[in-house]
């Protein structure tokens, strides 16, 4: 069985506040903030090596971002994975949801036989949450999003719980398919100092568009039909009234005004 | 012949219409008409004669219907392959799709399948000059918001969060159905529904609430969350929660609101120790009264509020309580 997982390296929230933009592209600029693995990632790549741990296999990790991610790759191979690809390139640059699925689709044909491709649901930083079924669309292979859990029934059935609308559906899927998951489908295990030892042995490809047979034009930011026209500051201005005085003064003021309105 | 330039997708699972279906193809219907458009609802699925009927009483002037036996299930590679068709055939400028389980996945699939453009989980729709869809969404930890389009590629789509736009109005019939043509193999369905399960509903709470009172990470620990939900059931209200009180698992999940485009318009908002962020500003900026209680006198909040009380929650809100009583003893 081979587990292909996507992992986004995505700023650090806790650096958002020194986020920039920039103004002629309209894309994110990044430099100076430490990434993390997308959160749902590290979760898809722990179901991965849950399932390799059962049924064995191989874990790749697969990831479409600058050459300042590897050490986030590090930290998926220190999870457990059994090597990483990068997929880095200037010509990369920009891509939207519809040409990161290309790419990835294009670099994961290369890695056949594959079983079972993993990522999360959403990323914190461009939350589209279209990459998963793009991908599968490109590969044309079955997908399931908001997956909660995974089980293989024999190499050929997998049972896989997704979540709907106040509830959630279980579907029967062969594979070789892409699955997305949510939070609740586990906790990540923790990573040591012998695991992160035992990365510094483990293998980093680094694939260029060279290394990929990318016939469409869908790559870069040339090849992307999203847009953003602009940025809104969202106009949400109040007439701001404070009320003043004690607690029990300002209280009765509010309870005051909630009465006239049918509130109490 | 089909006429409608905006489709919008009339989601059902097990014979029953999602919501924002019908609150879509209400926008839809605005963005429509002063461009001389029509919409069209579609729906996809086996045996859907009454819901087209219920369709066109929303205002749809078209409703396409994809009917076929090995639709009853939804599956995003037979739905996908079918729209994907129709599309081809028909081609319509804009395509819309509620931002749901089901949405967010078709939505994801078709647009690769037809390489066009997708705006996700947008918070509000226009219609430029040129007849360009703006898909308006929150942009990184909700700071600002994006207009995100697609120029250059057909049909132009965008799935929109359940809750943003209202319901229409029930109106007199005047648009048809039209069935569409449908190919389709067994083969193309590619996993099989074992089970549905439907858990114990909590319906949309949040969304319906005239009253809604929210937390936020200022209200420090689980007992003093406490405070949040006595002052909810004074004023007979919901529980609402910014992020962190869910992380920190004070609130529930389907609490928290404006993170992910979570919308909602109660009548009467109070945010205790919630500092203001845009991404939660931008979920209650349909409520008709904002009123704040912060201990922070620069909070954000202050500006973006119509009522603020500065002091510390803890000695507030039980007197708040006192003086609701007070009107109802």
């Amino acid at each position: 069985m081979r587990l292909i997982v996507c992992l986004k390296p995505v700023p650090d929230p806790k650096h958002w506040s020194r986020l920039g933009l920039d103004p002629k592209t309209k894309t994110l600029i990044r430099e100076g903030i430490p990434n993390i693995i997308n959160p749902l990632d590290r979760k898809a790549l722990e179901a991965a090596l849950q399932l390799r741990e059962k049924g064995g296999g191989e874990v790749v990790t697969l990831s479409m971002a600058p050459p300042s991610a590897l050490s986030v790759l590090r930290e998926g191979l220190a999870m457990g994975a059994d090597r990483s690809i990068l997929l880095s390139d200037l010509a990369f640059a920009g891509s939207d949801a519809l040409a990161t699925s290309y790419i990835l689709a294009t670099a994961i044909r290369k890695l056949v036989p594959y079983d079972l491709i993993l990522c999360g649901d959403q990323t914190l930083d461009g939350g589209t949450s279209l990459v998963s079924a793009q991908v599968a669309e490109f590969l044309d292979i079955p997908n399931l999003m908001h997956v909660r859990s995974i089980e293989a029934q024999n190499s050929r059935a997998l049972h896989v719980r997704s979540q709907i609308e106040h509830g959630y559906l279980v579907a029967e899927m062969s594979p070789p398919v892409v699955l997305s998951v949510v939070k609740e489908i586990n906790e990540p295990r923790y990573i040591t100092f012998m695991n992160i030892l035992a990365a510094e042995k483990k293998e980093i490809q680094i694939w260029s568009s060279k290394d990929l047979s990318l016939s469409e034009p869908w790559v870069g930011l040339k090849g992307s039909p999203s847009q953003m026209a602009d940025l809104v500051i969202p106009e949400m201005k109040r007439k701001v009234e404070m009320l003043k005085g004690e607690p029990s003064e300002m209280t009765k003021a509010l309870a005051g005004r909630l009465h006239r309105l049918g509130y109490c | 012949m089909v006429q409608s330039k905006i489709w919008v997708f009339a989601e059902e699972r097990q014979g029953q219409l999602a919501e924002v279906g019908l609150e879509l193809l209400g926008k839809a219907l605005d963005l429509a008409h002063p461009a001389g458009w029509k919409v069209a609802s579609v729906l996809v699925g086996h045996s859907l004669n009454e819901l087209g009927k219920r369709l066109l009483s929303f205002g749809a002037d078209e409703v396409l219907v994809v009917d076929h036996p090995l639709l009853s299930s939804y599956c995003s590679q037979s739905h996908a392959k079918v729209l994907e068709n129709s599309i081809r055939q028909h081609k319509p400028e804009v395509f819309l799709l509620g931002a749901t389980a089901m949405g967010s996945d078709l939505g994801a699939r078709l647009a690769a399948r037809v390489r066009t453009g997708l705006s996700a989980h947008c918070i509000g729709l226009e219609l430029s000059s040129e007849k360009k869809l703006l898909g308006v969404v929150p942009g990184w930890g909700g700071n600002v918001l994006a207009r995100v389009y697609s120029p250059h590629t057909q049909p132009q789509m965008a799935t929109v969060m359940p809750g943003v736009f209202d319901m229409p109005k029930e109106r007199k019939i005047t648009g048809r159905v039209i069935p569409l043509d449908v190919d389709l193999r067994p083969e193309d369905v590619t996993y099989r529904v074992l089970e549905v399960k439907r858990e114990a509903a909590q319906k949309d709470t949040l969304e319906k609430a005239e009253v809604v009172i929210a937390g936020g990470y200022g209200i420090g620990s689980k007992a003093d969350w406490q405070w949040v939900k006595e002052l909810a059931s004074a004023l007979k209200g919901a529980v609402g929660a910014t992020r962190p009180p869910v992380d920190e698992g004070w609130a529930r999940e389907d609490q928290m609101v404006g993170q992910s485009g979570r919308t909602i318009h109660p009548k009467l908002y109070i945010g205790v120790g919630i500092s203001g962020q845009m991404h939660h500003m931008v979920g209650i900026k349909g409520a008709e009264l904002i009123v704040a209680i912060n201990q922070d006198p620069q909070a954000s909040i202050f500006e973006l509020c119509d009522l603020g009380l500065v002091g510390d929650f803890r000695e507030i809100i039980p007197h708040l309580i006192e003086a609701i009583k007070s009107y109802s003893d």
